[in-house]
């Protein structure tokens, strides 16, 4: 299906040019800088509403495709299009795009210009890494969002953000090229850069052993899965909180994201007979990485190792489905666990994003974030209390919330595979009670715990608007979760029949 | 000998006419009006432009046409490499005048030394014989040499002139002496000659190996990889900005040109030897260039070590010895030569009040002093270190493909895990410019045209990454066999 209007390339290039735009206005200008985002990024929006009613989530082929020639001695090209794993993605990323905008309005008064273009830029580098179908073009526009991260961190961080951004840039580096070689590989074999002809590609086990090994390096640093997750902390403390939203919200989504793209039908074997290892890995982060969490006295150190855990759940759901085609033969349980999966991802988008804006609004006026500097916040911000005690509650698995959904179907879909996959899976729903419901007790409940405590002011309506529409969309994918998973129902179905198919 | 020849090679005949020209009008000029010189120069060069562009000798299918008993040749790749000097000269150019105006140096013979080491260029990436080869490349070098010793009240320049001095004239010896084995061997200096004679002697003849093993030291040399590197740091440093702008830069295209003519060109046949060789030289090169760069405090030190491994990285290219291999390592060293350009102008923009920017820290705020100057600077650093969207990845990439092609899987991978080791230290750079307050606050002022080709630089970084395709597929085309 050919769109004439090109609407993916207008989701990638009014945000970089937008923010190329925001560039122009200068240091002097910031008010003009700060308006000029938020225009950009509400078209970004707007245009992505679009693009979710046009999209017809009955069929799992490619849709608003584009084709053109970018190097053609190698035969790569402009090639882009989404099905039902982008969409989803791509929505999270524009209305995330809005409210970092909005949440850097006050708080960011050093180089505005260069903070509002730096997430703009960021912003249509993701969207292209959710539609582009070329290998290529996915690889240049998965490295090139580091580089406005990177200035991110380590312009507007805290005072370990050096040490912290370095860490990020080269750990995620050091990943992602072990799959270029991977990607140049598949070059060599197929011809093509175009990732769909990669589904087809008939390649030995060992041969997609390295490729799946490959690709693990650059997807498991991302999500991140433990052990190589000790980026994330240190980036996320150091982080501003727009940062640390975006790096929660969609950056560690795009490592899902490419084990969904990449790893599972390029590699399907390889897969399977892998899949203990990335099972194991995934419980290990969500238990381990659980009680971790309890122990942080830095909120945004306990958000940051709970969304580890969480992410846990994303590549347990992507993965039991070989389990699943084990013990059952269909795929039936196994869609389940992927859609999971997938709605995890978007709620897990939502629920931190919330959480580490909550911690902005707490730091913008204590400028701490250690717990112990907190207590009773709810008798001076009732607003805000009532705001954060509902995204943590969602955090810990509340059913009514968005949290609830996506774990409930991952530990579902796991108890096809092994029991013990879904028990252990499970401890997650107390473990995620315990530090989130403690960290309420702690900082929004009890007494009026000091003098700044008692010195604060509830929330601002900007800050209100922010909140309230991150729980309007926790609260809606919570209770009516069916239009999400709709959406991808057709493109699950495909995915599945991808992986089932031996390639060897 | 009759006309035509001399119109196969009318680009390096008017170069040299010019480069007399420069030298003559000097002594006719007051010094205050040398800005004559500078834009005789420029002229010079896009008037040479024009006449390789218009060049038309191979009209009907012609790959190829030498002169002058076949000891010049001229193929697309001596046309593309040929503009891609004079462009980056003209960038050096540019640079210079500035540099040199702010530290008393504006003298005419900069420009009839850069304009001869041209020539030498010229005549070396069209030699097709061993003499042709070996004369291109000893004008480059002695034109060099007397370059890094231009500033004469400068010890640690002279000195490092004469380092540079007698390292080159051992490198050129070990060249002669491998020449004069493959000659010995073949009976003839002409390279299609002796690549034929190569290739029915095979690779049991013990003197050719040998003959290989100089040539390959003294292409190493001048490429500048380890281990035959240990100039290049001294040099880089004690040579004045503007001289180490330009031996960063317009020479690399003539190595590269040297290396495919003698290894591919003359010594082909000798392909799993050589190759085995490259190998060696290129990890050698990633490992001593990348991790020696990360304990420089002087940029121009830093520089250096990063120019031998990005050399290693061309070495890459030429592993496969296929027309795709030459061409990725030919888009590599041209996009090197204008990341150079581009890194050693920041250098000079920098430098003034009677010193050469040379620290680290002199980069220290530059967002907040200039934001625009400061995005070059990080486009060109990121580009050095292989971040896309940036040209540097596209030509990291194809040196890559390229291994991966030849069969040596490994070595790619030692190539990416030596490319993300390197990042560390342009990220440093990066860090310094944008983290960082400055050290002082004196605004950047610097002539209009420096700001205009500095600005067109920087953008070259970025824009001929995302349009990356047309000079690939010229790269890529130039070769053929």
């Amino acid at each position: 299906m050919t769109n004439s209007t090109a609407l993916l390339s207008l989701l990638i290039w009014v945000p970089i040019l937008g923010g190329v735009g925001v560039l122009l206005a200068g240091d002097s200008r910031s008010a003009v800088a700060r308006w000029l985002a938020l225009l950009v990024a509400a078209v970004a929006f707007l245009l992505s509403i679009s693009l979710y009613q046009g999209f017809d989530s009955s069929s799992a082929a490619m849709q608003f495709q584009e084709y053109g020639n970018w190097i053609e001695t190698f035969n790569i090209h402009y090639h882009l299009g989404v099905d039902g794993f982008s969409v989803p993605l791509i929505m999270l990323t524009t209305f995330f795009g809005v409210l970092v905008v909005i949440a850097g309005w006050e708080s960011i008064q050093k180089k505005v210009y260069q903070y509002m273009a730096a997430f703009l830029i960021m912003e249509g580098l993701m969207v292209g890494v959710f539609c582009a179908l070329d290998a290529m073009l996915f690889y240049v526009f998965f490295e090139a969002m580091l580089i406005p991260m990177f200035l991110v961190i380590g312009m507007w961080g805290g005072p370990r953000r050096v040490y912290a951004t370095i860490k990020f840039f080269l750990y995620t580096f050091l990943g992602s090229v072990f799959m270029l070689i991977g990607l140049i590989y598949l070059y060599l074999q197929a011809g093509t850069w175009e990732i769909q002809a990669w589904y087809a590609l008939p390649l030995g086990l060992a041969a997609q052993k390295w490729l799946f090994l490959g690709f693990l390096a650059a997807f498991a640093v991302k999500v991140p899965m433990w052990p190589v997750h000790t980026w994330l902390p240190d980036a996320h403390v150091e982080a501003p909180t727009g940062g640390s939203v975006i790096l929660a919200a969609i950056m560690l989504k795009i490592g899902g994201y490419g084990f969904i793209r990449f790893s599972l039908p390029i590699a399907p074997d390889a897969s399977a007979s892998l899949d203990w290892l990335v099972i194991t890995l995934s419980l290990i982060a969500v238990v381990y990485i659980g009680f971790v969490a309890l122990a942080q006295q830095d909120m945004k150190k306990l958000i940051a190792y709970s969304s580890i855990s969480h992410m846990g759940f994303v590549t347990l759901g992507l993965f039991i489905a070989f389990g699943i085609f084990r013990n059952t033969g269909g795929t039936a349980g196994a869609a389940m666990g992927v859609e999971g999966a997938m709605v995890q991802m978007i709620s897990h988008g939502f629920i931190s994003g919330a959480l580490f804006l909550c911690v902005g609004v707490l730091y913008d006026r204590v400028h701490s974030r250690m717990i112990k500097d907190y207590g009773g916040v709810a008798n001076t911000m009732p607003w805000f209390a009532f705001f954060a005690v509902l995204f943590l509650m969602a955090n810990s698995g509340l059913p009514g919330t968005s949290g609830f959904v996506g774990e409930f179907m991952v530990i579902l879909a796991s108890f096809k595979a092994n029991f013990w996959f879904a028990f252990c899976a499970g401890l997650t729903l107390i473990l995620g009670a315990a530090y989130s419901l403690w960290l309420v007790k702690r900082v929004i409940f009890g007494d009026v715990a000091n003098r700044n405590v008692q010195k604060l002011d509830d929330i601002n309506a900007r800050e209100a608007l922010v909140l309230g529409a991150l729980a309007v969309a926790v609260l809606l994918v919570g209770l009516w979760p069916q239009p999400l998973v709709e959406l991808m129902h057709a493109s699950v179905a495909q995915l599945l029949d991808h992986i089932i198919q031996s390639k060897v | 000998m009759n006309v035509s020849e001399f119109l196969v090679a009318a680009p390096e005949f008017w170069i040299l006419v010019m480069a007399c020209v420069v030298l003559c009008t000097d002594l006719f000029l007051r010094p205050e009006r040398r800005g004559i010189i500078h834009m005789l120069s420029i002229l010079a060069l896009l008037f040479a432009a024009i006449i390789t562009l218009r060049g038309d000798y191979h009209g009907d299918g012609v790959w190829a046409v030498t002169a002058f008993n076949d000891t010049f040749i001229r193929d697309p790749m001596a046309d593309v490499l040929k503009l891609f000097s004079y462009a980056t000269l003209v960038l050096v150019l540019t640079y210079s005048k500035h540099y040199l105006r702010c530290f008393g140096l504006f003298r005419s013979d900069f420009y009839t030394l850069t304009l001869f080491a041209l020539l030498g260029v010229m005549l070396l990436i069209s030699a097709n014989s061993l003499i042709t080869v070996y004369l291109g490349l000893e004008l480059v070098s002695l034109s060099s040499y007397a370059l890094v010793a231009f500033n004469r009240d400068s010890s640690r320049g002279s000195e490092s002139a004469m380092k540079y001095f007698v390292l080159g004239s051992m490198a050129s010896g070990l060249l002669l002496y491998g020449m004069s084995m493959i000659y010995g061997a073949t009976g003839s200096l002409e390279l299609h000659a002796i690549s034929e004679a190569v290739r029915a002697a095979g690779r049991e003849d013990v003197l050719l190996v040998f003959g290989l093993v100089f040539l390959v030291a003294g292409i190493a040399f001048k490429l500048g990889v380890a281990p035959f590197h240990m100039w290049i740091p001294d040099v880089y440093h004690g040579a004045p900005a503007a001289v180490t702008l330009f031996i960063s830069t317009v020479p690399k295209l003539a190595a590269f040109a040297m290396a495919f003519r003698l290894l591919h060109g003359a010594v082909g046949a000798l392909h799993a030897d050589w190759q085995q060789m490259l190998v060696f030289l290129a990890v050698l090169s990633m490992l001593i260039g990348n991790f020696a760069a990360i304990m420089q405090s002087n940029i121009k030190r830093m520089l250096a070590y990063s120019t031998i491994s990005h050399m290693g990285f061309v070495l890459l290219g030429l592993l496969p010895g296929t027309p795709e291999g030459f061409g990725a390592a030919m888009y590599y060293v041209i996009v090197y030569a204008l990341m150079s350009a581009a890194g050693f102008g920041m250098l000079i923009l920098l430098s003034g009040h009677g010193e050469e920017a040379e620290r680290l820290d002199d980069f220290k705020g530059l967002n907040q002093r200039n934001a625009w100057y400061a995005a070059v600077m990080a486009m060109v650093m990121a580009s050095m270190a292989g971040f896309p969207p940036f040209v540097g990845f596209f030509a990291k990439w194809l040196v890559i493909k390229a291994a991966i092609d030849a069969g040596l899987v490994w070595l790619a991978i030692l190539a990416v895990v030596f490319s993300v080791v390197g990042a560390y230290y342009y990220l440093r750079v990066i860090k310094l410019i944008y983290f960082d307050e400055p050290e002082r606050e004196t605004p950047i002022r610097v002539p209009v045209d420096f700001g205009a080709a500095i600005s067109l630089n920087g953008i070259l970084m970025l824009g001929l990454g995302i349009f990356s395709g047309s000079l690939i597929a010229i790269c890529i085309s130039s070769f053929r066999f």
